[in-house]
């Protein structure tokens, strides 16, 4: 069993064309041995029917010329019969005529009889002289007043004949058989090429390709390959989509922070010309506030690459939303400013199927977001919706966004200009792990007053299968 | 059987030892290896030793350590001591040739020969060999040899239809045509079957042998004999090879290549199941059949051999016209030899022919 490990690695590791041949090669070896075999059978055959019916007709011209003369059977060997067995020109003869008495009246008294009894002509093997011989008995019966009874003909011939002609026949159709594999297997090959020329193609177009380039293909190409086209087109634009989303995403962080350090770089400058310590003392608390905002904005476009980054790269699992926003706002808590929060969770786990690390960043950055831009307290809160969805979002007692800001909600650096510690990515970031999630993201703006921004994402098909890894419980 | 040929005056490293009590008529000659000896090839045939002993001599230079015996007998004879040999699987010779060629194709089909196994095989005529074991050596004509005093004024007939005419026309003929003894000579026997399958002038041609009072001789040699000196006019189914050979120093007689159809007889050898040199043996077969052997056979002995034989007669006959029909070795030959299908054939023989007069 050692082989079968090894030999289907070894064809699964070669090319379809080497596959293909091989499975040819060893479909027509055994076409070719039936066939063979066949031919060994039906030579065998033809050479015996075709001999024994010399045999037939040399001794029916013998019966025929066995007479009564004078009270004496008389058998007169035809010489024509003798010219049909020689028709086997290298067989020896044998031949025995038995009166009805039982006494032979001619030929090889010796010659051996057969076992069976019968009157019907009977053509049996034997061997006789050292040879193995092809004998056949045939009776014929007297009725003359002299002589009653039956007269038995047998006439044997050995088999150097028949073997030839079966050795012909199959020598024959071995060669037609080895000539007809030959041409069979040429024809597959080059049938086999002809089919395998659109690979051939694509490949080729892969390889000429600029590297730059990730346009789908538009070659046209056979319906069996069609689906590994069409998974390399999708590849290609994902990957282009991913190269696009890191090129903006680079300009826009480059803009994005350009303009900060700028600012605190004149505002360094101004304070380091300063004298008055009133107005120092004031430089200061704007540079303290400007670096705070590149520190969040540095921290943020991370952030925010990792959720993007995540988007493609990991295996989503079972998670309870419950945990995620336990966590979110423990590590809120302890990168500071986060005291007040809330947690608004229902008993039962809410499982969706997601990335742990993106949900709680979401989270974190919905808590920020309502810090922020909102008025405490803020409630981080959990539960499911009507429509067999998950919701998390955060609550504040603030007005709310207007509608401009509405429209552009989940829009990188979509900023409150007034706002010089907002990096405008926090609900970027949410957008971005909604629409990874399936999901989209919600506000709402209380009757009671406040407002609440939160993502909805699709609820696990069967919580109760998964393994409760993510369990709250 | 008259031996003149092997009476012949002696050669050197030739010895005739007396035929031994068991069988009279075989005479048994040795001709000693020339170098120190290697091997022993015996030879049982019925041919005169005088047609074979250039043969011999050829084949003693080629292979100077093999001493060769030679066993010579008549045909019947030979024919009862090969069949009981070959059923007793006991050592007779290491060559058998004979012209008795349908004994040979019977002791053949009854597996007493071995294959000869030649490369010489292929350029033979497929009637001059059988199953690669029996192969014809010779090329001889059936002849008429006629007494050309007798006929000087309107010539000698030229074929079958010519001698029934003669044999009709006129008493001249009666008591003087001469042929084989067909019940004794095996040659003979078979050279009138084959008269009886061939065409069906063999009916008037017994029928008119039985009005001649035709005289029947067990040898070619006596009825050339006969119609040497003018006892008989003409001689009937000689063999060609004494008849042409005979001519040749003997102006009295000459010889008719009949041209309705001549039969022509391949004198057939095979190597014996029980052979002790196999390898001499082949290169005996071979020899025969070699160009030297070719011009040996060719030559005075005018044995020929199936492959110069048909040139080579027209030539010798100086007739275009001949037909020559050679008898091919094959199983066919055994009908002649049936026991039942004999009996019949002699019987109509005997019924039409006078037994000769002593």
């Amino acid at each position: 069993m050692n082989m079968a490990p090894s030999l289907s690695s070894a064809i699964g590791s070669r090319s379809i064309a080497w596959r293909l041949t091989l499975l040819l090669t060893l479909l027509l070896t055994i076409a070719a041995a039936g066939t063979v075999v066949a031919a060994l059978s039906y030579g065998q055959t033809a050479a015996t029917r075709a001999f024994d019916r010399l045999l037939t007709g040399a001794a029916l011209q013998i019966a025929e010329r066995i007479s009564v003369v004078e009270g004496e059977t008389v058998v007169d060997i035809p010489l024509s019969a003798f010219g049909l067995l020689s028709l086997a020109s290298e067989d020896r003869i044998f031949y025995r005529i038995i009166g009805p008495d039982g006494a032979t009246l001619t030929g090889d008294e010796s010659f051996p009889l057969p076992d069976a009894k019968g009157d019907a002509p009977l053509l049996y093997d034997t061997a006789f002289s050292g040879e193995a011989v092809r004998a056949i008995r045939m009776r014929r019966f007297l009725a003359e007043r002299a002589v009653r009874g039956p007269i038995t003909v047998i006439v044997a011939q050995t088999l150097r004949a028949r073997s030839e002609l079966a050795n012909e026949i199959v020598a024959r159709a071995v060669i037609g058989v080895i000539i007809a594999g030959g041409v069979t297997l040429a024809l597959a090959l080059l049938a086999m090429h002809l089919a395998l020329s659109p690979l051939r193609r694509i490949e080729r177009a892969i390889l000429a390709r600029d590297p730059k380039d990730l346009t789908p293909f538009s070659t046209s190409t056979p319906r069996e390959v069609e689906a590994l086209v069409a998974a390399i087109n999708r590849f290609m634009a994902r990957l282009d989509k991913r190269v696009g989303a890191m090129q903006d995403f680079v300009a826009d962080a480059a803009h994005q922070m350009r303009t900060p350090i700028t600012a605190l770089r004149a505002q360094t400058e101004l304070a380091m010309e300063e004298d008055d310590p009133r107005k120092l003392k004031t430089l200061q608390r704007r540079i303290r506030d400007r670096a705070l905002g590149v520190s969040r904005l540095t921290d943020q476009l991370l952030s925010h690459a990792l959720v993007t980054h995540r988007a493609d790269s990991v295996t989503l699992e079972q998670i309870d939303l419950r945990r995620v926003a336990v966590e979110a706002e423990r590590e809120a808590r302890r990168t500071g400013g986060a005291e007040g929060i809330e947690l608004d969770l229902p008993a039962d786990p809410v499982m969706v199927t997601g990335d742990a690390f993106s949900l709680r960043e979401a989270a974190r950055n919905l808590i920020t977001n309502a810090l922020a831009h909102g008025k405490p307290p803020v409630v981080l809160r959990v539960s499911t919706t009507t429509g067999g969805k998950a919701l998390i979002a955060a609550h504040d007692q603030g007005a709310g966004m207007n509608p401009d800001q509405l429209q552009r909600i989940g829009q990188r650096f979509a900023r409150d200009a007034s706002n010089p510690q907002s990096a405008g990515l926090g609900l970027a970031i949410v957008a971005e792990v909604a629409e990874f999630h399936q999901g989209s993201i919600q506000t709402t703006s209380g009757s009671n007053g406040g407002f609440e921004v939160g993502i909805v994402v699709p609820l696990a098909a069967a919580p109760a299968a998964t393994s409760g890894k993510g369990d709250a419980a | 059987m008259i031996r003149y040929f092997t009476l012949l005056a002696s050669f050197i490293a030739l010895t005739v030892i007396p035929a031994d009590t068991a069988n009279a008529s075989e005479t048994i000659t040795r001709f000693e290896a020339q170098a120190s000896q290697s091997g022993d090839l015996v030879i049982a045939s019925v041919t005169d030793l005088a047609f074979m002993r250039p043969l011999i001599f050829a084949f003693q230079q080629a292979n100077p350590g093999v001493s060769v015996t030679y066993i010579e007998d008549t045909s019947n004879s030979l024919d009862a001591s090969v069949s009981s040999a070959c059923m007793g699987r006991t050592f007779l010779a290491d060559l058998v040739i004979s012209s008795s060629i349908a004994q040979q194709v019977r002791l053949v089909n009854g597996g007493c020969a071995r294959e000869i196994e030649s490369s010489a095989l292929p350029s033979l005529p497929d009637w001059a060999q059988w199953r690669g074991e029996l192969i014809g050596l010779t090329y001889e004509a059936a002849v008429m040899v006629y007494n050309k005093a007798a006929f000087a004024d309107n010539g000698p007939p030229r074929s079958r239809f010519d001698l029934i005419d003669l044999m009709r026309q006129s008493g001249s003929l009666n008591g003087r045509i001469a042929t084989y003894d067909i019940e004794e000579s095996g040659v003979g026997y078979l050279f009138a079957f084959q008269d009886s399958t061939e065409a069906s002038t063999w009916g008037r041609l017994i029928e008119g042998f039985g009005r001649n009072s035709v005289a029947t001789f067990c040898c070619s040699s006596d009825v050339i004999d006969r119609v040497a000196d003018g006892r008989a006019h003409i001689g009937y189914n000689v063999l060609g090879s004494y008849a042409l050979s005979r001519a040749e120093n003997d102006d009295r007689i000459g010889v008719i290549l009949p041209n309705d159809y001549t039969l022509v007889l391949a004198r057939a050898g095979y190597i014996p199941r029980e052979a002790r040199n196999v390898a001499a043996a082949r290169a005996f077969l071979e020899l025969a059949l070699s160009p030297q052997g070719r011009a040996i056979l060719d030559g005075e002995t005018r044995l020929l051999t199936p492959l110069s034989g048909p040139d080579a007669l027209a030539r010798l006959s100086g007739d275009d016209e001949a037909a020559f029909r050679p008898i091919p070795l094959t199983p066919a030959l055994l009908v002649s030899l049936d026991q039942a299908k004999r009996v019949r054939f002699l019987s109509q023989w005997r019924k039409s022919v006078t037994p000769p007069m002593p």
